[in-house]
């Protein structure tokens, strides 16, 4: 099988470009950790409410300007809502569905993570710009999907 | 035996079939579900960009979700495979004809699907499957829902084994020759088809039905999400390689040109069978539950399946050119002025191919790991199986229509009907630039698909995304203007255009053309290393995901009204 020569250039730079974007990536993902969410750890999806940590949900502080919220999604509403943070914090969000699944995405953010009933969902961002991000569900969950939503505020 | 080894290949046995009429009468049967899915499915399409920019409000009730679902569901599964197994039975007539038996089976096959699309509609018309055309689990739908769409999939795995058994009685008759090529790349594709709607086949008929039927309690959602995605990826390739046909072998024909390679063709479409299967996880970057490194070797899988698209580019592209050079066009792009831009034929399906330019950059983009947060649910992807399925694949189809209709109702693809389908051709070309254009900004503002009307409490962020919803409504207008106008051209090339003879175009190979290895029709070999990596690139993480499941879901059906 004679592949025409200018066929051949163009694949090998096509090639050569796909290979390099992996190589990228792979570094970006395993070496700077910028990989996305992944977590693996389960959770009975009808006990959520008797399971720590979801048992309290809330905003915590966990080190210098270093915070954690334990949010539990449910159609349709974020609990906690409307979050305060100060500039500059490093916010891990610890997030499950108490019933089917949801997305957890803020706009304006690369924070874009599916939530999903029995599975426990970590996703961690620093807020250095201050101000009112809108946070939605951008995974369709039911009838009122298009009201779930609620803000956080960087302070 | 004796007999079929006298009726042995001359060379007019080689030559394009006839279709007779009462096979025309088998495919024409798909292509009538196929342009009434047309009509259906880009009604609400309309209906739901009108709700979007806030400027009406459904009646008697009706849910933007079931607008919505209907719309996933009709066009996405309903009109495509209808028209590609429509169109693919034709392709198989035409080069390797089909027997009594096989056209009874393809009834059936017809039948089947009919049935299975009849209970889906239906479930979903009165209100009980708002589940879109994904259905992910734990929101549950009428049990009719899941068995119409099982019936669907099995009735287009009877169209498969129809095909593959119309070239096991062609290659019995003819041994030692190579398959005609589109008989190899329908069969290809079929294979890809069948192997991977097993996945959600198993879905819907071990977790679906019993789960919503109430035997089961409770199901495995991230189970059920990676059998969906098994599927969910070689589906778009399902739709992709029937255009891939006629870029190959249909296009250089109407061009007035030879195929590039027949080898390289089919190379590109074995490239095409082993990748587009195992890398449905670029679907679930963002799901909890899956190990990271196989997210990750999966997302290499996705980048090997650009290989043979881009072969494609290249074969297609050097196909013009070579053609223009020969007619005598000078010059650096001479060749490419002088294309036959005026023939729909050619335009619509052209059009198609330069789509996926921005198409294949944005899938690309998609598939990139980490970089698919930036756009994961929001509605750029929206924006991009608008210019990828329904533009490169649906005006491909478009283009194949103009012909392949009138060739099967015995009418002609005449003047008129070829300048009003340019003015279809230019009006989905502007529809679909502002619409997928505003639907690709607002993707990246963070707008999510799937989603109803709302301002989401009035923020600030969502307050600039409304002029987007607006403009994604003015291009979903124009795309409907397109959509009733092709469908006037169906209803025309079907009952009313002029009796005729309208070309069934076939490209032949060079005269001098290096002949195709043989070592290329070794499909043991290729199911076998498609079946490989399937293996590779799921075993390990699947078990894992079984292994580590957590309790199952039980069934929401109040969230979407169905209670």
């Amino acid at each position: 099988m004679k592949m025409h020569r200018s066929e051949e250039i163009w694949l090998i730079i096509s090639v050569t470009v796909l290979v390099l974007s992996m190589v990228v990536t792979g570094y970006q993902t395993f070496a700077l950790g910028m990989g996305p969410p992944s977590n693996t750890e389960t959770i009975d999806p009808q006990k959520v409410d008797e399971t720590a940590p979801f048992d309290e949900p809330g905003v915590y502080k966990v080190g210098d300007n270093e915070y954690e919220v334990v949010m539990t999604l449910q159609i349709f509403s974020f609990t906690p809502g409307d979050i305060e943070i100060p500039a500059g914090a490093e916010v891990t969000f610890t997030m499950t569905s108490k019933d089917v699944v949801h997305g957890f995405q803020i706009a304006g953010t690369n924070v874009n993570a599916m939530v999903m009933p029995g599975h426990i969902q970590k996703i961690t961002q620093t807020f250095d710009e201050p101000g009112e991000y809108l946070i939605l569900c951008n995974e369709y969950c039911g009838a009122g999907h298009q009201a779930m939503a609620t803000t956080i505020t960087v302070k | 035996m004796l007999l079929e080894k006298i009726a042995e290949p001359n060379e007019e046995s080689r030559l394009p079939l006839t279709i007779s009429k009462q096979e025309s009468r088998l495919y024409m049967s798909f292509m009538y579900v196929a342009f009434i899915s047309l009509f259906i499915g880009g009604m609400m399409g309309l209906l739901q960009t009108l709700v979007r920019s806030g400027t009406i409000t459904l009646p008697w009730g009706i849910d933007y979700y079931q607008v919505l679902t209907l719309h996933g569901v009709i066009l996405a599964l309903v009109l495509t495979t209808y028209f590609i197994i429509g169109f693919q039975f034709s392709l198989m007539g035409k080069t390797v004809g089909i027997s009594q038996k096989q056209h009874k089976a393809a009834w059936l096959s017809f039948w089947v699907m009919v049935v299975g699309t009849i209970m889906t509609a239906i479930t979903i018309l009165l209100g009980k499957a708002n589940v879109l055309y994904t259905f992910y689990a734990p929101l549950k739908a009428h049990p009719a829902f899941y068995i119409g769409l099982a019936l669907v999939i099995i009735g287009s795995w009877i169209a498969g084994i129809v095909n593959f058994r119309q070239l096991y009685v062609w290659k019995k008759k003819h041994p030692g020759e190579k398959s005609p090529l589109l008989a190899f790349m329908v069969t290809i594709n079929m294979l890809m088809w069948i192997i991977a709607s097993i996945g959600v086949a198993v879905a819907v008929i071990v977790q679906f039905i019993p789960w919503s039927l109430g035997y089961a309690e409770t199901i495995n959602v991230l189970v059920s999400r990676t059998l969906f995605w098994y599927f969910g990826h070689p589906l778009v390739y399902f739709w992709l390689l029937p255009a891939y046909m006629a870029w190959y072998a249909i296009i250089p024909k109407i061009i007035g040109g030879k195929l590039f390679s027949d080898s390289l063709a089919r190379l590109a479409f074995i490239l095409l069978l082993f990748f587009s299967i195992p890398v449905g996880f670029h679907h679930q970057l963002t799901e909890p539950g899956i190990d990271p490194t196989w997210k990750f070797i999966q997302v290499v899988l996705t980048f090997m399946v650009v290989i043979p698209s881009l072969m494609t580019a290249f074969s297609i592209f050097a196909t013009f050119e070579i053609t223009g050079r020969r007619k005598g066009f000078k010059g650096l792009y001479g060749w490419f002025k002088h294309l036959p831009w005026k023939d729909v034929r050619f335009l619509a399906p052209m059009i198609g191919m330069l789509a996926f330019i921005p198409g294949g950059a944005g899938g690309i983009i998609n598939a990139s790991h980490q970089m698919n947060a930036v756009v994961h649910n929001t509605i750029w992807v929206t924006g991009h199986f608008h210019i990828t399925a329904a533009t490169t694949v649906v005006l491909t189809f478009f283009g194949i229509t103009y012909w392949l209709i009138p060739h099967l109702t015995g009418r002609t693809l005449t003047k008129s009907i070829n300048r009003l389908g340019i003015i279809q051709a230019i009006i989905w070309t502007v529809g679909m630039t502002i619409m997928s254009g505003a639907m690709h900004i607002q993707g990246l503002l963070g707008g999510p698909r799937r989603s109803s009307y709302s301002e989401y409490g009035g923020t600030e962020q969502a307050s600039e995304w409304i002029w987007y919803q607006i403009a994604q409504a003015v291009g979903g207008s124009i795309l409907f203007i397109g959509i009733l106008l092709m469908v006037f051209i169906f209803i025309k090339l079907t009952f009313f255009a002029p009796k005729g003879e309208e070309e069934f175009p076939i490209a032949e190979e060079e005269e001098d053309a290096t002949p195709t290895p043989m070592f290329l029709e070794n499909w043991k070999l290729w199911i076998a290393i498609t079946i490989a990596l399937i293996l590779f690139a799921y075993t390990i993480p699947f078990v894992d995901i079984i292994q580590n499941s957590p309790p199952g879901s039980p069934p929401f059906d109040w969230p979407i009204g169905n209670s």
